[in-house]
């Protein structure tokens, strides 16, 4: 419930945004002046709490444990992932999601070890807001959500109001085992992203511009499944077409 | 000893020859086996010597990439608006900054194994994709993809697009709105500003 009540908020601020939007250098990203806000705000969050307890986290917890808990937590996501290959017109990839559950459920004891990989079943990459885009549905203004971090309207709404049915942690009657579960996955996640933001930190002159034109190719990229057309692209090569 | 010099000529000749001839799939495998096998074998860069592995980026990396089509593609349709000395600035610290970036995702290296997918090319192309895939527990593959160009000192690599994210049009983005708010020349500060940043320093071994 509340969460719908947040989504509608959210829905509404953005629609407000949306209205008075100035034109904007860049034609993804109307709202960049909350959006800027919003990624400074994140970004304290990120360094005062989230970072360090991962941080710590990652030092603790010895490698193949940490392993175990991403898997146990990519195990569950698998089904959702297969539903949507299957909205997605592509059964045999959503099979093979179901598959992976089967194996890794099983034989991987509760998904603590990822066997299917090792057998030839590869992890793929879906949600929601992938398969409304996949149905021709733009993805919308770039947004930045609070704590979540880069999105789009499309993607935001998804995630929002769809993808959480999909997930199982929220069955979960007990809730603060709920709670802790989400946690745990929270940490666990940040933990294995510490090397490639550290990375995405040196190598980026701005930092917000950095990410969101990394969010925008990688979605852009993984709703085709790693195989998008070619984009026409204003700005490409000014020496290897007619002048303009 | 005219003679021995004659034989050094010509095996470096014939050795020079063969880079070029070289595929470009089988260059960047070539690329890749050497410098991974020095990560796992060198003690130093195992532990975290950020200045001996940026010396091996610029050894036996950076002579396969062209960083003047690097830069003028990231540049866009910038590019032309830019002198001469401000280009060459341009892709001076460009070709800097990507030495540092590529050696800190070097520095994360924890035996992935890099997969090669089949190369789709015809005899006479100029511009392929090389492409590659890293495996991961638990996460679906990322792909790593090379745009290469045949040039006369044979296959060079002019982008690298990990995961569809495109690190020419990623700064292309980043450099349009550079040069929008303080025109070329900010942005070449500001390219060298991030530079000075990450310079390794003396002695010190960042993690």
């Amino acid at each position: 419930m509340l969460r719908h009540l947040l989504a509608l908020l959210l829905l509404g601020a953005l629609v407000a945004l949306g209205g008075c939007a100035t034109a904007g250098a860049n034609p993804d990203d109307p709202l960049e002046g909350y959006n800027r806000a919003m990624f400074r705000f994140n970004d304290g969050v990120d360094k005062a709490l989230i970072k360090p307890v991962a941080t710590g986290y990652k030092k603790v917890v010895p490698e193949f444990a940490r392993t175990g808990v991403t898997n146990f937590f990519s195990n569950l996501g698998d089904i959702w992932i297969g539903i949507n290959n299957v909205l997605q017109g592509k059964p045999g990839k959503g099979a093979s999601d179901f598959g992976r559950f089967a194996i890794n459920s099983t034989v991987g004891i509760l998904g603590l070890f990822d066997v299917a990989s090792n057998a030839g079943l590869d992890k793929h990459n879906e949600d929601f807001g992938q398969t409304l885009g996949r149905w021709g549905v733009g993805s919308g203004a770039y947004v930045v959500l609070p704590i979540l971090g880069p999105s789009t309207v499309r993607d935001g709404f998804s995630r929002f109001v769809v993808d959480w049915h999909g997930d199982p942690l929220w069955y979960v009657n007990n809730i603060p085992t709920r709670n802790e579960l989400v946690g745990v996955r929270v940490v666990d996640g940040r933990a294995n992203l510490l090397d490639a933001g550290r990375l995405a930190e040196e190598a980026a002159l701005d930092p917000y511009t950095y990410m969101r034109s990394a969010y925008l190719q990688r979605r852009r990229n993984l709703i085709y499944d790693g195989n998008p057309p070619r984009e026409p692209d204003s700005s490409a090569d000014p020496q290897s077409g007619a002048p303009r | 000893m005219i003679r021995l010099l004659a034989a050094v000529c010509l095996c470096l000749l014939a050795s020079a020859v063969g880079a070029q001839d070289v595929a470009p799939d089988a260059l960047i495998k070539r690329i890749s086996d050497e410098v991974i096998s020095i990560i796992k074998s060198d003690k130093d860069i195992k532990a975290g010597d950020r200045a001996k592995i940026n010396a091996l980026v610029e050894a036996k990396v950076l002579p396969h990439f062209n960083f003047e089509h690097m830069t003028r593609l990231a540049m866009g349709r910038n590019w032309p608006k830019a002198s001469a000395a401000q280009q060459k600035l341009l892709v001076d610290e460009f070709r800097t900054l990507l030495v540092y970036t590529y050696s800190g995702a070097l520095s994360a290296y924890k035996n992935e194994v890099i997969e090669f997918k089949p190369l789709h090319a015809a005899a006479g192309d100029t511009d392929v994709t090389v492409r590659t895939q890293v495996k991961r527990s638990g996460a679906e593959p990322v792909s790593i993809d090379y745009g290469m160009e045949k040039t006369a000192g044979g296959w060079k690599v002019y982008d690298v697009v990990v995961g569809g994210v495109s690190l020419v049009t990623n700064y292309r983005d980043t450099f349009n709105s550079a040069i929008r708010d303080s025109g070329v020349d900010g942005l070449i500060k500001s390219l060298a500003s991030k530079n000075r940043s990450l310079e390794p320093q003396a002695g010190a071994k960042s993690k």
